[in-house]
């Protein structure tokens, strides 16, 4: 092979974006893994238990912007026992020892504790970005330590985490040389922010473009904050509750009519719907807009509001909207890229909110359409062919009816050909969860057709263990797969078992899989970690040493470099 | 066994009654009530007793027509039966079929088809399975909902036909928790907005269901109870103290975890609310402040209680009276 400097081959790996990419590369040749390795700065660690600590500071000292994700997704459904595990303090310690560069630290669905906040807070002196997605285990004493001790911090993003509210004015320790930040978004946290030091912080903080307040920021506070800060572009009102008379409301409007970058809204929790009047003057403008924390909206008030925001990319909203919102925003919304429906009325037994026809009148007025979420009453297999061949673009089509096993209303047929014409469609589906009455043939047509799928959910779903073959068998990219109460068993599980080591997790829950299955395929397969956690709410039925045809409540299956883990809590034995 | 149902006279009434829609439903509904939902394993005693519960003959016709073949086709340890089990139904696809399974399924009474255990039995339709016929005839749509846990288990089994929502599924529909409860202030808050506060009232009490955290001194591992499945205190205070005392249990001795069922009661919780026994109940409401359990009416705790605590009796005095005292004019 011709001689190339390890610079330039450094200099040419700069243009890998791609994770997978630089993978690749790294395994061309050694002076290429070595090159690789130590100029990758980036590293994405999918499951927290795949790899150890140590292993990735090891091989990559260069790393300056580290992510790893840790329970499986089923844990947002309570599925996943509180303490399964997912602990984010080993990967801050490896770093802290191993990557004291480190810049950037985005933890998703792990357990984080305040310790290992202050242990970030104190290790990294260039740290810049703390991202935590569905996190919980800490409480504002972590985030006192993470703004008193990170100096030109640019980034502190709380997302929907599960926050302590330990009542300290964690706001008020970034100390007053603090101008970095540029992103802040608290909108999860319960307790009180001081205002006051929150204004200041805002005002000093010239570069800040992203701020999301939580519940407890008055309209007030709201008001003066936006006044100082005129150059934000994307904005979570905190509860927005204002009387229409009010000065207050007065001043908000006026400190709107400042703010011609906002593109993108959120929060609203607690407005009336009076008072969204206050925005129309920014909806022209918006390309993301998240009004599904605001329940106190009907449709008729979402329509009025929706009519000024033509430039819409995404749209959060809940299920009050309505069909006939829908279609408002299927006229309106040209732009329209993403959309989520989120139910209101989970329980109730009251009038169907969004049906198979709201979903239809979208896929016809917005063709850009390339990512759903939607949960409704009913869906057709007619309504579903519509929208596949509407919007073939799809990358993630999240469809969840409220009734489990629900079947085609008109026709009483199960909905596979419905998702069959989804799957034949959009060639570049990437994620897909079912819903509906589904039988095995729904998963011949996704093994068969959805050759880029990569994360697929299923409950309630298929007839047979033919349904889940279908599927290992036939989608080649696949990555993750979650699946719940559906008949697969272990002929199922042992069927391909080489399929697991090229996908990142399988999840199975209250399906037909059995205990010597699970022991059979961790005999099989020693690159795996089997899992079986046993619920502790049937510990009364739980048997001391239950027998091989005892059936698994829930089991998770992960490829993994590490073995088995030695943190896992006593309900989960790792086969 | 398609054949079988098609056939003509001679089969029991109940297999013509399939092919029926009308029938059927009204069949069934007439029948919920009697329904036993407790299944045993088709061979062993509970099976036999069920049926003769049943006052229909029909059922026992079935019964003693499928009984021999269950057996084989289970895959389950038929001797430990630690697990009710349910033979779900196989149905022939026929489309009178399918309107039942659709009139049933839209049924809002939930009750019947919740013929849970954890986990159903298993589906295996490995070629030949025809004989692998729904025992238990009625009410059984081919994917019926399943409550994964015997609490829920327990709590549609005593649905009476009054309950009207869907009994509510661990993890379904898949939203994070903080969109359950928002859900339910979706009504509220409309009416109030409205000017009607009593109707706001009324139907925030009407909310289905309120899950709030639960945690215990001691114990890892965190809960979460519907408030809205008590109506006083004393039920709540009885749910807290059976959520636990085999959480403690289990944890003072690991072996014994599997006799609960003795009356050895030594970690009974009670005397939560009085200050009486080993723990004590407080809550924390949405400004964080931790309260005791007890002192206001019950309709203002749940519309106030955000988290429940269980702590040590010594511990309450400590650390929570600074928070009692701001909000209570008087002493306990």
């Amino acid at each position: 092979m011709t001689y190339f400097p390890e610079e330039v081959v450094e200099h040419i790996f700069d243009f890998l974006s791609s994770h997978r990419d630089r993978n690749i590369v790294s395994t061309v040749c050694k002076a290429w893994y070595r090159v690789e390795r130590l100029s990758r700065r980036s590293v994405f660690v999918g499951n927290c238990y795949a790899v150890r600590p140590g292993r990735v500071m090891a091989r990559f000292p260069g790393t300056k912007c580290l992510s790893v994700k840790g329970k499986p997704h089923f844990a947002d459904f309570n599925l996943v026992p509180h303490d399964w595990g997912g602990f984010a303090l080993p990967w801050i310690e490896a770093a802290a020892r191993g990557c004291p560069g480190l810049e950037e630290l985005r933890l998703k669905r792990m357990v984080v504790s305040d310790e290992s906040l202050e242990l970030l807070a104190r290790s990294f002196p260039n740290f810049k970005a703390l991202v935590l997605v569905s996190c919980e285990g800490f409480s504002t004493d972590g985030l006192a330590a993470i703004a008193t001790h990170c100096r030109g911090l640019r980034e502190l993003d709380l997302q929907e985490n599960e926050v302590e509210d330990h009542g300290r004015q964690w706001l008020s320790c970034f100390p007053d040389s603090c101008t970095s930040l540029e992103s802040l978004n608290f909108a999860c946290l319960k307790g009180e922010v001081n205002a006051g030091a929150l204004e200041r912080l805002v005002a000093r903080c010239v570069n800040l473009r992203s701020l999301k307040l939580n519940r407890a920021i008055s309209v007030e506070s709201l008001a003066r904050i936006l006044v100082r800060t005129p150059h934000l572009v994307e904005l979570g009102t905190g509860s927005f509750t204002v009387e229409h008379r009010a000065e207050a409301y007065q001043r908000l409007i006026h400190a709107f009519r400042k703010c011609k970058s906002l593109k993108s809204l959120s929060g609203f929790w607690d407005v009336a719907p009076r008072c969204l009047q206050s925005i129309y003057s920014i909806c022209p403008n918006l390309t993301v807009l998240n009004l599904s924390y605001a329940p106190a909206i009907q449709g008729a008030d979402l329509v009025k509001l929706i009519r000024h925001c033509f430039k819409l990319q995404k749209l959060w909203v809940l299920d009050c909207i309505g069909d006939k919102g829908l279609a408002v925003v299927a006229s309106t919304c040209k732009e329209l890229q993403e959309l989520r429906v989120f139910p209101s009325d989970i329980y109730g037994t009251g009038t169907a909110a969004v049906t198979e026809e709201g979903l239809v009148a979208i896929s016809s007025g917005c063709s850009k359409l390339n990512s759903l979420l939607y949960f409704c009453h009913q869906m057709t297999n007619a309504a579903l062919i519509t929208v596949a061949k509407n919007c073939p673009h799809f990358t993630r089509f999240r469809l969840c009816i409220l009734d489990p096993g629900k079947p085609d209303p008109d026709t009483n047929q199960p909905l596979d050909e419905g998702f069959g014409a989804i799957v034949r469609s959009c060639n570049d589906l990437r994620r897909l969860s079912l819903s509906g009455l589904l039988t095995d043939t729904v998963f011949l047509y996704i093994g068969e057709y959805a050759a880029r799928l990569e994360m697929l959910s299923i409950a309630f779903a298929g007839d047979s263990d033919k349904g889940m073959v279908y599927v290992l068998n036939g989608c080649k990219n696949l990555r993750k797969l979650e699946i719940r109460d559906s008949p697969f068993g272990d002929a199922a599980l042992l069927e391909n078992v080489g399929k697991y080591e090229t996908m990142r997790s399988l999840w199975m829950s209250s399906c037909d899989v059995t205990l010597g299955g699970c022991k059979a395929l961790a005999a099989k397969m020693p690159r795996l970690n089997v899992e079986v956690i046993n619920d502790r709410v049937e510990s009364d039925e739980m048997e001391e040493n239950p027998s091989d045809m005892h059936k698994v409540e829930k089991m998770y299956v992960y490829r993994t470099l590490a073995g088995a883990r030695n943190d896992a809590p006593e309900f989960v034995d790792i086969l | 066994m398609e054949e079988a149902f098609t056939r003509g006279e001679g089969r029991p009434r109940l297999l013509d009654l399939i092919s029926n829609g009308r029938d059927w439903r009204s069949y069934a509904a007439a029948e919920e009530k009697k329904l036993e939902l407790r299944l045993g394993l088709p061979g062993g005693e509970d099976w036999s007793a069920g049926q003769e519960k049943r006052e229909h003959p029909i059922e026992s016709a079935l019964s003693l027509g499928h009984i021999s073949k269950v057996p084989k086709s289970t895959n389950v340890n038929a001797s430990s039966g630690t697990k009710r089990r349910f033979l779900v139904h196989v149905e022939p696809k026929t489309e009178a079929f399918q309107q039942q399974q659709q009139q049933q399924l839209q049924q809002e009474q939930l009750g019947f088809l919740q013929l849970q255990a954890k986990g159903k039995e298993s589906l295996q339709q490995t070629s030949g399975s025809a004989e692998q016929q729904s025992l238990e005839g009625k009410g059984c749509g081919p994917h019926p909902p399943h409550a994964s846990s015997t609490k829920n288990a327990a709590v549609a089994h005593t649905a009476s036909q009054s309950r009207v929502a869907a009994t509510p599924v661990v993890g379904w529909p898949p939203v994070r928790s903080f969109r359950m409860n928002l859900a339910g202030t979706a009504k509220a808050s409309a009416e109030s907005n409205n000017g009607s506060s009593a109707a706001a009232k009324k139907i925030e009490n009407d909310k289905k269901s309120l899950f709030v955290k639960i945690n215990m001194d001691g114990i890892p591992i965190g809960r979460k109870v519907d408030l809205k499945a008590f109506d006083s205190y004393d039920k709540l205070s009885l749910a807290v103290d059976e959520l636990f005392r085999g959480l403690m249990a289990a944890q003072a001795d690991p072996l014994a975890a599997s006799t609960q069922k003795n009356s050895e009661e030594k970690h009974v919780l009670t005397g939560l609310m009085d200050g009486s026994g080993e723990y004590t109940l407080v809550y924390e409401d949405d400004e964080g402040d931790r309260m005791l359990v007890g002192d206001v009416p019950w309709d203002m705790f749940v519309s106030m209680a955000k988290r429940l605590r269980v702590l040590k009796s010594s511990d309450v005095s400590a650390s929570s009276l600074r928070a009692v005292g701001r909000k209570r004019t008087s002493n306990s």
